[in-house]
């Protein structure tokens, strides 16, 4: 009897390393009010939805999600990050990769969670156009900004441009 | 060859028939009596000689490079009951170096092969294969081994089984310490560790130790490729995804590799870019490091087993691309390293007690000292003070009972800002 108990003690789940790292950063995480996470299954931690909204810059008016996803390697690998959306933005392509240097080459396993966020608030306030995802995006950022302005305006109203519909984003 | 049963296979099983006068004469030489650097606890002679021969029971993880080597030294020196657990198929591409395997067997399990090779060749040894992963296998499968090797090729499974094995530990069962002899190689480069779970330092200890996995930019794999590697991960990171949706791409799959290939090679066309091929391809998506035999883990196996000498303590490297050179040091333990660091806290309390009686005595405590802790445990989230959702969610937890959620002798795992990592909490009741 003793023996089937210390067996049914030993099948119990262990608490792995990625996920103890994981509650460590959700429960630290510093959401200002532009930043809002969702746990579609609240027991599974490595898996939920980010929504930005900005409330300043160029991407003001908009809400943008992405899905965040952790594997069991964490933090030895950077959580995967896709937006859910087709956005207009030029560190963002049609799929919705994204390019943001912590989310691959840059990652390092003392950044954490925050640190994704962080990066990615940033992408809607500062675009960057040396480094695109949406070349044509970028290009009109580089040149024209008026016109980049006015396509993130139509792109976010779920307007078409040049061909390519995107998600109307636009907070209710 | 459908005659009688050969001689080696009614040696199989029968061990003692198969052991002829001076068949480990070599072996002997250090078995037979102590010398300088013997453990003072060796009792030199047959028992320890029956231990190895008999009732030694030892894991190989991996049947690949380094597990042929391995799986081959060890039937020599006596080891006669091996289990050994691979996931993979042999490739054409291993038959150079993996040599238990020929062209016969491309395709077949590698596990399977290594260990009926194993069996023909050296009379007297069992070896039981499981083609399948070592995450299959629960805390019983590995408590019945003494002594488990490893030949693995990633860092996940690492890991795991380190993390397997030091969970594993019950302070009350020496027995259930089960030595872990990790095996790597990378090019010209080796080396060899000895992990006594909890008492030295483990896997997780020295995962700063690793280089990050090479990763380019996005957007250069995008916009401006240089090089064949960043063709082949245009096609698996952005085109694959693109083109076959949800479908998992499978490194393992010829078929899968195939597609990246002509894909990657395409890419690589336009772009003038030379220099993928088939081999590249793999090697990239499934990061595959070209490999060199060491048998370093193999003696490290064969002086733990019988304490016959002082076994590595516990790092040992081999650096062999220019000129040979080989370093063994001791990494040390990390006293907060999140799978093998910090003794678990027992905290004794009344059954009565309310989570947030608990959470606040834990930040009264002087010896912790934690601010806004969260609270869990291996499958539920018992208190988490951010983000807002999980805080509500877990809010109507604060006025339960601890003993409704937590049962007598678990564990709760605690963060908080304030601790430098996290914090193990043993609860009993009163």
């Amino acid at each position: 009897m003793k023996k089937n108990e210390d067996a049914a003690a030993k099948k119990k789940p262990k608490t792995s390393a990625a996920q103890i790292r994981v509650q460590k950063d959700l429960t630290e995480l510093e959401l200002s009010s532009t930043m809002k996470t969702h746990f579609p299954d609240p027991v599974d931690l490595l898996n939920f939805t980010l929504t930005i909204t900005p409330d300043e810059g160029m991407y003001k008016g908009g809400s943008f999600n992405f899905s965040v996803n952790i594997n069991t390697n964490y933090p030895h690998e950077p959580p995967k990050v896709k937006c859910t959306q087709t956005i207009y933005h030029p560190n963002v392509d049609l799929e919705g990769n994204v390019c943001l240097n912590i989310l691959r080459e840059d990652w390092k396993p003392v950044l954490n969670l925050n640190s994704v966020l962080v990066g990615l608030q940033y992408l809607f306030l500062e675009p960057n156009a040396d480094d695109p995802l949406n070349k044509e995006a970028a290009e009109e950022l580089r040149k024209n900004r008026e016109q980049f302005l006015h396509n993130i305006k139509t792109s976010m109203k779920g307007g078409n441009i040049r061909g390519v519909q995107y998600d109307r984003v636009l907070v209710q | 060859m459908a005659t009688a049963p050969t001689s080696t296979t009614t040696a199989n099983g029968n061990p003692s028939a198969a052991d002829w006068q001076d068949r480990y004469h070599h072996v002997d030489q250090v078995l037979d009596r102590p010398g300088p650097r013997t453990d003072p606890s060796f009792l030199a002679g047959d028992e320890v000689k029956a231990f190895l021969r008999t009732s030694c029971k030892i894991l190989v993880i991996g049947a690949g490079g380094l597990g042929c080597e391995i799986l081959a030294n060890l039937a020599l020196s006596g080891f006669k009951d091996i289990h050994v657990i691979d996931m993979d198929t042999i490739d054409i591409s291993n038959l150079n170096r993996q040599f238990l395997f020929r062209q016969k067997d491309v395709g077949k399990p590698k596990a399977i092969v290594a260990a009926e090779f194993i069996m023909n060749r050296v009379p007297g040894v069992t070896v039981t294969p499981y083609y399948g992963k070592i995450q299959d296998k629960d805390d019983d499968y590995y408590m019945q081994f003494n002594l488990i090797i490893c030949g693995l090729d990633s860092v996940e499974a690492r890991r795991w089984i380190n993390a397997t094995l030091v969970n594993l530990v019950d302070p009350e069962n020496p027995e259930s310490l089960k030595p872990l002899i990790d095996g790597g190689t990378e090019g010209f480069k080796g080396q060899a560790r000895v992990i006594l779970p909890t008492v030295t330092s483990c896997y997780e200890c020295s995962l700063d130790m690793l280089n990050k996995p090479t990763a380019f930019p996005i957007c250069t794999i995008a916009n401006t490729p240089r090089l064949p590697e960043h063709c082949i991960e245009w096609a698996s990171v952005l085109e694959w995804p693109r083109v076959h949706g949800d479908k998992r791409l499978d490194t393992d799959d010829p078929e899968h590799i195939g597609w990246l290939y002509k894909i990657a090679l395409a890419r690589a066309k336009e772009f003038k870019i030379e220099g993928v091929t088939w081999s590249l391809t793999q090697g990239v998506v499934k990061n595959i490091i070209p490999a060199i035999a060491s048998t370093n883990a193999i003696i490290a196996a064969f002086k733990i087993a019988t304490s016959s000498a002082a076994y590595l303590n516990n790092y040992f490297m081999l650096i062999g691309t220019d000129g040979v050179y080989s370093y063994t040091f001791e990494h040390e333990k990390r006293d907060d390293c999140p799978v093998c660091g910090g003794q678990a806290l027992d905290i004794s309390i009344s059954k009565e007690w309310t989570v947030d009686r608990l959470i606040e005595m834990l930040v009264e405590k002087q010896d912790i000292q934690i601010k806004k802790p969260s609270l869990s445990t291996a499958t539920k989230q018992i208190y988490f003070q951010a983000p807002p959702q999980l805080e509500e969610l877990t809010r109507p937890n604060l006025e339960r009972k601890v003993s409704d959620l937590v049962e007598n002798g678990d564990h709760i795992t605690v963060t908080a800002a304030s601790l430098p990592f996290n914090l193990m909490v043993r609860v009993t009741y009163v």
